[in-house]
């Protein structure tokens, strides 16, 4: 229980910041670890990318298309596609992050069993296709269909929560650039995920992320693919509107 | 690639050579031990092998680091082995390397895991017989934010 | 899960200093400590690496379990003759990992 005491006193002692602009995930990453996620003969997360490649080119079924027979080579069909979620499944009205729309695709066109949420060939198969809008800007509609999930998502980000009675805001908002304890802590943009995370010795998703955060300031830890991180997901992705893709990233 | 000083070279002759040099009443740790196991006889000297590790990390998980051996890495006079070593972590023998002339120079890199802050030591032990070592001292900061909240 | 990517360039010039690059996927899991139901996690890491040219052993390293998760290894070899360049990889399961790769060499 370390963490919140110190959390907590921190935040206390800080003035309010003004807000400023939004910076990208990798300009609060130490020299060290920015080499690393740029040089992919060492980033470990393109293990991840190479083996999603594979699930790319699999035919599920005897019967059924790999995701290359439909859509052919992703360097080219995928390109920019990740910049755009999560968003409004017109048939359904609801909101898609990638790995549901992957799971969608998995259902309904590959007639197979979802994989899962953070399962091994899930989480290989969404870093490759986010590795295809590697540097491309952030794009995500919020107006529309989209509108009532963005809303959603922005309170949420702005809601105290949990026992240390803590807002998205008041750390990624108010106090980013500023240190705790050893971390500088970031703009909370999403743009870097799934990621190869050092805690983790893994890739894991934006949600699994988004739990270690609840958890922090001791608030609810929602279910992976849930519609509260799936909202939150939105505002995330349109507050880093314009900004580069940065997945499969590196972060501490 | 950070070379050592020479002031500081000599300066930092303490840590492998000493150790070894000294005769201890107590009992030997198992840094004093992987240290012995790799020298045997042999006393070894600062210098000659630079390591670039970077003196923050912010994980101890996976700490990059690159290893040069100064040698002309021929037939009669190369590395043959290189051993890393971290005192404060539960097994201190973190990798031992085996080199040949046919490296062409003896440089090695691997990722690394430290228990806490502390010195890291690299031996190199030439083709006669002399082992060399070189030190770096890196501080493994705390995160703020782990999935165990 | 075990699967590696090696980075080297494919062509040299003979007697040119060639950086082989890789990196392993593997939990390198060091053991001996419990797990949340009291029970002793086994030890399950790369303990070997390995790297042939030409059927020649150029390099090889031990590993304990001091050695990251998804560990990075990188040595260098001289270019002598065109020809394989073999690494392998070998953990506690016995499993071993072999990635080829070939190494033009001109002059």
């Amino acid at each position: 229980m370390r963490l919140p005491a110190s959390l907590a006193a921190l935040l206390l002692i800080l003035p309010a910041a003004t807000a400023a602009e939004i910076r990208p995930g990798r300009d609060f990453l130490s020299p060290e670890l920015r080499a690393l996620q740029e040089d992919e003969a060492r980033h470990p997360g393109m293990l991840w990318v190479e083996q999603g490649e594979e699930v790319w080119r699999r035919t599920p079924a005897l019967d059924k298309p790999s995701c290359a027979g439909c859509h052919g080579d992703a360097a080219g069909t995928m390109r920019g596609v990740a910049t755009r979620y999560p968003m409004v499944d017109r048939a359904s009205g609801r909101l898609l992050n990638l790995e549901l729309r992957i799971e969608q695709c998995r259902m309904e066109r590959q007639g197979q069993p979802a994989f899962g949420y953070e399962s091994p060939e899930l989480l290989a198969l969404t870093a490759y296709i986010a590795y295809q809008s590697r540097s491309l800007p952030m794009t995500v509609r919020i107006d529309g269909a989209a509108a009532p999930f963005f809303d959603a998502g922005r309170a949420f980000f702005h809601e105290r929560q949990g026992q240390l009675n803590l807002a998205c805001s008041q750390c990624h908002d108010d106090n980013a650039g500023r240190r705790l304890r050893g971390d500088v802590i970031s703009n909370g943009v999403g743009t870097g995920f799934p990621a190869y995370r050092l805690e983790w010795n893994a890739v894991g998703s934006l949600h699994r992320r988004l739990r270690a955060c609840s958890l922090g300031v001791r608030a609810v830890q929602f279910d992976y693919g849930s519609p509260d991180y799936l909202n939150l997901e939105l505002y995330l992705a349109w507050r880093a509107r314009g900004l580069p893709m940065e997945a499969p990233a590196v972060r501490r | 690639m950070t070379g050592t000083g020479t002031v500081s070279r000599r300066g930092i002759v303490t840590g492998a050579a000493a150790l070894l040099a000294t005769p201890r009443a107590s009992r030997a740790s198992p840094f004093e031990e992987a240290l012995k196991a790799f020298a045997g006889e042999a006393v070894p000297r600062a210098g000659r092998v630079s390591i670039d590790v970077p003196p923050i990390s912010e994980s101890g998980n996976s700490v990059p680091i690159t290893i040069l051996v100064e040698s002309p890495m021929t037939a009669t006079d190369h590395v043959k082995t290189i051993v890393v070593l971290a005192e404060k972590n539960p097994h201190p023998q973190i990798a031992r390397f085996h080199l040949s002339p046919r490296a062409g120079k003896a440089q090695v890199s691997t990722t690394i895991r430290l228990a806490t802050s502390q010195r890291v030591t690299v031996l190199a032990g030439m083709s006669d017989g002399s082992v060399w070592s070189g030190e770096k001292d890196v501080v493994v900061t705390l995160s703020a934010c782990v999935d165990g909240g | 899960m075990f699967n590696a990517r090696v980075t080297m360039k494919p062509e040299a010039a003979k007697g040119e200093i060639v950086e082989i690059r890789t990196v392993a996927r593997h939990p390198m899991e060091r053991g001996n400590y419990p797990d949340a139901a009291g029970r002793m996690v086994p030890r399950m890491i790369i303990h070997s690496f390995r790297a042939t040219y030409g059927g020649e052993e150029i390099f090889r390293m031990e590993l304990g379990p001091g050695v990251s998760a998804n560990p990075y290894i990188a040595f260098t070899t001289v270019a002598t003759e065109t020809g394989d360049i073999v690494l392998e990889w070998t953990d506690d399961s016995g499993f071993t990992l072999t990635r080829t790769l070939r190494l033009t060499v001109a002059g």
